[in-house]
Formats: structure tokens, C-alpha cells, sequence
């Protein structure tokens, strides 16, 4: 049999026809929803008289436009301040409601942003197609599904159908051998991977990431990195399944017990590329190289060491990289050759799809423990990607570190990752944020992201301004402390 | 779906790479539960000098004077030039909405995000994809000339200009018939029902797992 890729054997397994033209109808396993990209597809369903193919496979959570204050969100629905968002979370709760699709309701235990909530529940399960109306749906092939976003339309197509229709990527594989330093995280390893290849250098393909960093890497340090294999161009990031793979997924709400299990388990073991599989581009990257990264920027490729020097437009080597980064500096308010490490910074951002999950929070805690945020900083926000996250992370006490710190321990949400309730940057203002997206406005009107881990955006709070976070490490280890 | 075969329209351009859907169409409007009424709000934040939220009349907002599209002479445009990786960013299909609430049916650029590359067909929005030396060409004769429009054809993949220019463009045929014929893929799909309970059964019968938890 010819040899395959993970991607060729999840693209196969969920193949329902190949069509005379050239695309073929691919089955989808778990359909995930939430209220922005939503409410268009249900009306799409309404009208045309048509109900969901199958309910089991649905799951949905109000994420987006929540509210992260606690004393708002105990008011429930109502008590979304602004009508239009009100609306918006109304209309998810009353669709699923109406046409009996499970929903995690904005306050329950089991919400959280999507792509947190999907693998924690274990409703993602390896070998699955999962799509979701949201661009970072990727963050699930960490467990070694086939997932990709979508838009309304197609929404309303899976819901109807149980099925998109889809033409085949190419195949990607990155990757990056050896062994991180400290304080080097997998947010750092993939910012490096969009710095070498660029915000289009995955474009229609399915990157693999595979090698020793992600061998060694934990599940939701997988899940960081495929979360930006879209900031990367590419719909769908996976990582193939090993040991860890099942052991995250055992136990877990809506994962199979006893011989159903054992029979899932024969079966995700298989789900590996194999040896001489072909691949159309393969990248390699060596740990060694990666340091913690920093976006200086408007895209994500924007990217650089934070050792390094804002990028000057004069050392570009064509004009249209000239102009680039001109208009991205003139946005960011920086001078080229501006060391990155003395950016001052505004607000700090803990949290999104990227970097909310309780080993995020715990990376982030580990710097704030006994520290205090700078006076220069209006605000820093910690938001947990989940109502599980965050009760775990009270469990083990974090909430108070942060709190102790000066930071805001908030409910989970997407928050600042997209500024669409009222966490948001004002204008000209720098903030040290976890997400995954640098873009014009993305965070506020002329706010200004830098991209960075969890525990660099903490070092930030509590230096003020963008830092190595070696430094703050080295000297907690000193007090046996590692990260 | 509106169908689409041929079109002939102004053009109006946007000289840079990477324009994110954040840009099309900012966050604050997506909080709209409908499909329509984007169009004022296409831009929003490059577009006007002020800041936009929803339900706003859109109609005495001061406009941003450096925006190309709001110089006179790209008033009415119907074809938006651009350069590489347009659309990229977020799978907001609100980005196409906004496209074709302004009154744009032809996005042409060197290349796509691919959601966004997908979500425009849905929506009637036909996204050409030509040569970068191609874009360039179409760049410098418009700015050279008021008034510049493009004959856009799906039917023989073309773009066509009044120096009598023509450039090819590739698109796959599914899509172009979906296109030409205005048709409901859901519909489409609906037809091979059968196939899809097939799938099923075998499916459930090799990885019964997938199936039932979520209840
Ligand atoms: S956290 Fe940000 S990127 Fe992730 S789903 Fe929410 S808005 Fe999208």
C-alpha cells in the first residue's frame, strides 16, 4: 500500500464521495459552535425548512462576546450590558434550545472558549474531522484530528448535511529537533515557525508538526501550536498520536469507557504518519535556535527575538518589504533599531484559545508568585480559557498569585483576543498579549499587540516594559524554582 | 444564491499585502445575528476617522481622506483590486457579506486566504486570482486613468480591459458552476443523502465510539 500521512489517512477515513469535478464530500465527526458564527446558519435552516442531519454530533458555548467581569456575568444573559451582544448570546441559547443541540450556557461548568472547551471535554477525539465557524478550529489537531474552521455558510451546510464539501490540501510537514531552553515555550516554538515560513507560507496545505519539541511537548502545548498554524496560512496544524495523546484524552467527559475505549485506542494508534509518507514542502527548524519570540508588528510573521532589534525599513531587501514594515512601525508608534526589550507596554493579555489552559495559567503564575506588576501598567488581565481552567487553577490557588500580583482574575472568555465585549486597548496603547493575532485594531482601535508567551507577557506586567523572561527565571532558580 | 456569469464594473484599488478580515470588517460588527448590512461598515476603521459601532447611521461620520476608496474618482467601485494574501486572518464570513453589501462583485488579487477564498463563492463575490506582474500591470494603467473599469467574465475565466488586454484566470469547476448556476449547495449535497446514511453505518460499525457521547 502506498505510504500515507496522517492527513491522507484522516482525509480518507471520513470520505463520503468523490465528485466528477473535483471535490469530494468529506464526512465531519463533531460540528462545534458558538454565537458570532452561528446565528446567520440557523436562520439559513429556518428558512429553507431543513433541521440538523444529526444532534450528536453538535456541540456549542457562547464565547466571543461574553462578558469576563464576574459581577456582570452573574447576572446571566441579561445581564450582557451591551443589547446587541445580548442578542447575539440569546440567540445561540435559543437556537440550540430550539433545535436540541447541547450547549454549555455561558455560566455552566463545561463552557469556555471553543477550542479550549472541545478537547477538554473530550469531545475532540483523535481521528475525528472537527470543523468549528472560528479560523484557530486547528487547536484540535493536536489530539490528531482533521480540524479546520469554517464559515456561516458552511455551518449551515454541516448542519444540514453532516458533510462539507472539500478539495484535498497538500501535505506540510515542520519539523524542529532537539530540546528547548528554559523558558522557552511551545508559544515561542511556533511564533518561530511563522517568522521562518510566513503568514502565507502554509496556504493550502495541512502542516504535521513532528520532531523531538513536540515529542517532548505536552497536549496543550501542542494545542498552542496548532492553534496558530492558521497565523501560518494553513487551515489545519496536527500532531500525530502517541502515548500522551491517550493519556490526555482518558477519563474525560465524552471520551469512551471500558471496551469501547480499548477499541478507540487500537484504532488511534495507528494515526501516524508513515515512515516514507510524501510530504509537498517539509520545513526544519532546530530547538536550539528558538529563544522566547516577540511580534513587533502587524502580522504575525512580524516576529523576532526578544534579544533582537526592532526591524529597520532601510535594511529591507525589496520595496514592497520596505513599505511593509514602514506601515507596521508607523502603526506600532516603534523606530526601527529599537532594542525589543525596552518597548514599553500598557496592558497585559493572559489568555484566547492560544494560551488559556491551566498550564498557561500555571506558566504565568510561576512569574507573578511574589512579584508585583509596575506602576506604568494600566491593567492586566487574566482571563482562563474555560470554567474548568479556572476552577482548577483556584484549586491550586493560582487566582490569588495573580490577584497578590496585582493582576484581574477574570471569567472565561475570549476577551481581549478579539475585543469584542469591553476588554479593549485604547488608542496608541502596547500590550503584552497572549492571542494569536498582531493586526491593525484587533485588540481596540490603533492598539498595539506584541505576541508572546504566557510567562513572557507576566514578565512584561511586572517589568513594564517587554523583557527576556530568562532573566526573571534564572534568578527563581537560584531558589530551585523552574519553570 | 445570487448567480453569477459576467460582470463590468469600476475599479477601485487597495495597494497592500495581507489585508486581514479584521480590516474588512472589524470585530464590534459581527454582534449582528443578520447576514446583510455590512456595507457601511466595510473598512470601518481605515475608512473613517471616527470609531464605528453597530446601528450607527454611518451616513455624516467623517470620512479618512488618505482611504483610496473614498477619493471621488473609486466612488461606485465594483471590483476591488489588492494585493497578495487577501483575506487572511479570521473565517468571519461577514467579510464577504460586507464586500457585496458595498457593492463589491469582484475581489482580484494575487492570491487568498483560503477560508476567505472559499467564503466569497458562497456569497457571489467572485475572487480572481491573477499574476502579481498581472495586479501590477492593472495597478499602474488605473492609476493612470479615471473612470478605470475591467470586464470580468466566469464563463471564459477572463479579465478584460478596454486596451483590449486580456489575463486568464484558474478556478476549480465546482465552484465556478455553483457560481455560474446561483446554485444551494446544501441542496446539491442533499442529493447524495444516500450515500451519506451509508457512510454512517459503516462508519459506526468500524469507530461506534464516534457516535452518542454528546447527548
Ligand atoms: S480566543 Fe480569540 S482567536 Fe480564539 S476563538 Fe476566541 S476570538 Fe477566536
Amino acid at each position: 500500500m502506498v505510504a500515507r500521512t496522517l492527513y491522507d489517512k484522516l482525509w480518507d477515513s471520513h470520505l463520503v464521495n468523490e465528485n466528477d469535478d473535483g471535490s469530494s464530500l468529506l464526512y465531519i465527526d463533531r460540528h462545534v459552535l458558538h454565537e458570532v458564527t452561528s446565528p446567520q446558519a440557523f436562520e439559513g435552516l429556518r428558512i429553507a425548512g431543513r433541521a440538523p442531519w444529526r444532534l450528536d454530533t453538535n456541540i456549542a458555548t457562547p464565547d466571543h462576546n461574553i462578558s469576563t467581569e464576574r459581577s456582570e456575568r452573574v447576572a446571566g444573559v441579561a445581564g450582557i450590558p451591551d443589547e446587541i451582544s445580548r442578542i447575539q448570546v440569546q440567540t445561540l441559547d435559543d437556537n440550540c434550545d430550539h433545535f436540541g443541540i447541547k450547549e454549555f450556557k455561558m455560566n455552566e461548568m463545561g463552557q469556555g472558549i471553543v477550542h479550549v472547551m472541545g478537547p477538554e471535554l473530550g469531545a475532540t477525539m483523535p481521528g475525528m474531522t472537527v470543523v468549528c465557524g472560528d479560523s484557530h478550529t486547528a487547536t484540535h489537531g493536536a489530539l490528531a484530528c482533521l480540524a479546520h474552521g469554517i464559515g456561516t455558510s458552511e455551518v449551515e451546510h454541516v448542519l444540514a448535511t453532516q458533510c462539507l464539501v472539500s478539495t484535498k490540501m497538500k501535505n506540510m510537514r515542520v519539523n524542529v529537533e532537539g530540546t528547548v531552553g528554559l523558558g522557552v515555550t511551545p508559544k515561542d516554538v511556533v511564533l518561530a515557525i511563522i517568522g521562518k515560513i510566513g503568514t502565507a507560507g502554509g496556504s493550502g496545505h495541512a502542516i504535521e508538526f513532528s520532531g523531538s519539541v513536540f515529542r517532548d511537548m505536552s497536549i496543550e502545548g501542542r494545542m498552542t501550536v496548532c492553534n496558530m498554524a492558521i497565523e501560518a496560512g494553513a487551515r489545519v496544524g496536527m500532531v500525530a498520536v502517541d502515548e500522551k495523546t491517550i493519556s490526555y484524552c482518558k477519563g474525560r467527559e465524552f471520551i469512551p469507557k471500558g471496551d469501547l475505549w480499548l477499541q478507540a485506542v487500537s484504532y488511534w494508534q495507528t494515526l501516524v504518519s508513515d515512515d516514507d509518507a510524501f510530504f509537498d514542502i517539509e520545513v526544519e527548524l532546530h530547538a536550539d535556535d528558538i529563544i522566547p519570540q516577540v511580534t513587533w508588528g502587524t502580522s504575525p510573521e512580524m516576529v523576532a527575538p526578544v534579544t533582537a532589534l526592532v526591524p529597520r525599513p532601510e535594511d529591507q531587501v525589496n520595496k514592497e518589504l520596505r513599505k511593509g514594515v514602514e506601515r507596521a512601525l508607523d502603526y506600532m508608534g516603534l523606530e526601527g533599531g529599537t532594542p525589543i526589550a525596552s518597548i514599553s507596554v500598557d496592558r497585559v493579555f493572559i489568555g484566547s484559545c492560544t494560551n488559556s489552559r491551566i498550564e498557561d495559567m500555571r506558566e504565568a503564575a510561576h512569574v507573578a508568585k511574589g512579584r508585583q506588576v509596575a506602576g506604568s501598567i494600566k491593567q492586566v488581565l487574566i482571563v482562563p480559557g474555560s470554567q474548568m481552567v479556572k476552577a482548577q487553577a483556584e484549586a491550586e490557588g493560582l487566582d490569588k498569585i495573580f490577584i497578590a500580583a496585582g493582576m484581574e482574575w477574570r471569567e472565561p472568555g475570549c476577551s481581549m483576543c478579539l475585543a469584542m465585549n469591553a476588554d479593549k486597548l485604547g488608542d496608541g496603547e502596547h500590550c503584552a498579549s497572549t492571542s494569536n493575532r498582531n493586526f491593525e485594531g484587533r485588540q481596540g482601535k490603533g492598539g498595539r499587540t506584541h505576541l508572546m508567551s504566557p510567562a513572557m507577557a507576566a514578565a512584561a506586567a511586572v517589568a513594564g516594559h517587554i523583557v527576556d523572561v530568562r532573566l526573571f527565571l534564572s534568578e527563581s532558580s537560584s531558589t530551585g524554582v523552574e519553570l | 444564491m445570487k448567480a453569477f456569469t459576467q460582470h463590468r464594473g469600476l475599479v477601485g484599488p487597495m495597494d497592500r499585502a495581507n489585508i486581514d478580515t479584521d480590516m474588512i470588517i472589524p470585530k464590534q460588527f459581527l454582534k449582528s445575528i443578520k447576514r446583510s448590512g455590512f456595507g457601511p461598515n466595510l473598512f470601518d476603521e481605515l475608512r473613517y476617522l471616527d470609531h464605528g459601532e453597530p446601528g450607527q447611521d454611518c451616513t455624516d461620520r467623517p470620512l479618512n481622506p488618505d482611504f483610496t476608496l473614498n477619493e471621488p474618482r473609486y466612488r461606485g467601485a465594483s471590483i476591488l483590486l489588492a494585493q497578495k494574501n487577501f483575506g487572511c486572518g479570521s473565517s468571519r464570513e461577514h467579510a464577504p457579506w460586507a464586500l457585496e453589501d458595498y457593492g463589491f462583485n469582484v475581489v482580484i488579487a494575487p492570491s487568498y486566504a483560503d477560508i476567505f477564498y472559499n467564503n466569497c463563492f458562497k456569497n457571489g463575490v467572485l475572487p480572481v486570482i491573477l499574476s502579481e506582474a498581472e495586479v501590477d500591470i492593472l495597478f499602474l494603467e488605473l492609476e493612470g486613468a479615471e473612470g478605470y473599469e475591467l470586464d470580468v467574465n466566469l464563463v471564459n475565466q477572463t479579465v478584460t480591459s478596454d486596451s483590449g488586454e486580456v489575463f486568464s484566470f484558474a478556478l476549480d469547476q465546482f465552484r465556478k458552476q455553483c457560481l455560474l448556476q446561483g446554485l444551494d449547495e446544501i441542496g446539491l449535497t442533499l442529493i447524495q443523502a444516500e450515500k451519506i446514511r451509508q457512510y454512517e453505518v459503516e462508519r459506526e460499525k468500524a469507530h461506534p465510539w464516534v457516535y452518542g457521547a454528546i447527548k
